[in-house]
């Protein structure tokens, strides 16, 4: 065969050896099917243990009560036992090592999320102690009368 | 043809020895052993929401986009709420401003007024990933960057994504979306960091209704996956196939 008709061809098998050598340093060695099928199963192992180790922000109220414990047992005790701490003093992190206050949200629009009414009766939100927030106390925050950790609790 | 009785019976030991000894190559695994090979898991993850007692507080938006570092101004969000109201004419009003992160204040829906009195019904509903048994999206991606774990849940490789955005098409329910920052495909995980460490996912523990719950499919004693066996459970879109394993209580027909 004449050459110019060669000189593409080992052009071209000279490329696929390239990829084919550059691959085994690129692709990782835990890469491939590790799952049921190659379909859903196919990626990079170390990936899951990458996943693992994403940092957690909300700690729950288990971490709240080793230092805060009048409080978190006083919200225990009332019918606002079901709101995690970290609703309003926002996602604990690593307080008290980095951040010595949270970001405590007292505003009405925080207590509107559950207590605002909506004319909606077959739904949950029906059966909460609510208010007309258009006409109920329009420029008060709710803080000023509720207590957050006993709402059954009046506020002087 | 004829064939001497010592012949046949030379023939039929030597023949059923020649048999058998390519078995003893298979060495016999004990169960443990078998689901080991198969990389099979004691766990697989699902979840239950709870559409009776979603009061469209937010919050769970509000924990998932702080617990999971999702731009909290972008208007993306792994887990969202909807609201819907159906009123007297048949009609539907669906909306969720910002996924609904601030929950639902206003009785507006869209700037649009609904007289109370025209209200059928109205309630709320929580989304996020289904984690599905034949995720599409998985099966689109060209590179391998998202896949399913042994326990179910679909994770996004940020390291091999190329965010070509196939998957954020191929998901039937739009669970998936472009994240700003890590500039991937991104999509609710259950939050793996925490399921796989005994907790509880940010948005069921910030639910203060048990609207939100999370299962063990796979243990025969997780109260959560005794109600998905046992009670009238419904999953979003299962004309798809796609075997979804977020399991819906008391979900309306006019959740699409």
């Amino acid at each position: 065969m004449k050459w110019h008709v060669l000189r593409p061809l080992w052009v071209a098998l000279g490329l696929v050896g390239l990829i084919l050598v550059s691959r085994q340093f690129l692709v990782p060695d835990d890469f491939g099917v590790h799952g049921k099928s190659f379909t859903y199963g196919y990626y990079r192992l170390s990936n899951i243990q990458e996943w693992k180790d994403f940092p957690v922000k909300y700690r729950g109220r288990e971490s709240c009560i080793e230092c805060h414990e009048e409080n978190v047992l006083k919200l225990n005790a009332s019918t606002h036992e079901p709101v995690e701490c970290e609703n309003c003093h926002g996602p604990s992190v690593n307080h008290p090592d980095d951040e010595e206050y949270l970001p405590l949200d007292t505003s009405r629009e925080l207590c509107l999320r559950c207590h605002a009414w909506l004319e909606y009766p077959n739904s949950a939100r029906g059966e909460l102690m609510s208010i007309e927030n258009r006409r109920h106390k329009r420029r008060r925050e709710c803080i000023e009368c509720h207590g957050p950790h006993d709402p059954k609790e009046e506020v002087e | 043809m004829t064939c001497s009785r010592r012949d046949f019976l030379k023939n039929t030991v030597s023949g059923s020895v020649a048999s058998v000894l390519p078995l003893s190559a298979f060495t016999f695994l004990s169960q443990a052993e078998a689901s080991a090979a198969l990389s099979e898991t004691k766990v697989r993850w699902a979840f239950l929401v709870d559409t009776t007692k979603c009061v469209g507080c937010g919050l769970c938006v509000k924990a998932c986009k702080n617990e999971n570092e999702i731009p909290y101004d972008a208007a993306v969000t792994r887990t969202w709420v909807e609201r819907y109201v159906v009123t007297k004419d048949g009609e539907t009003h669906i909306d969720s401003p910002m996924g609904g992160r601030d929950g639902f204040i206003d009785d507006k829906i869209r700037d649009e007024e609904i007289d109370p009195e025209d209200i059928a019904k109205a309630f709320f509903v929580p989304k996020l990933c289904n984690q599905c048994e034949n995720p599409a999206c998985v099966q689109v991606c060209p590179v391998g960057a998202t896949y399913q774990t042994n326990d179910g849940v679909v994770l996004v490789d940020r390291k091999w994504c190329i965010g070509c955005g196939y998957c954020i098409m191929a998901c039937p329910y739009g669970v998936r979306f472009f994240h700003p920052e890590a500039k991937v495909a991104d999509k609710c995980n259950f939050c793996y960091h925490r399921i796989s460490k005994g907790m509880e996912p940010a948005c069921v523990e910030c639910c203060s209704f048990g609207a939100r719950q999370i299962a063990n499919l796979k243990d025969p004693d997780d109260p959560v996956a005794n109600i998905i066996r046992t009670e009238r459970v419904a999953v979003l879109k299962d004309e798809y196939g796609t075997k979804p394993h977020v399991f819906y209580l008391g979900l309306d027909a006019n959740v699409r």
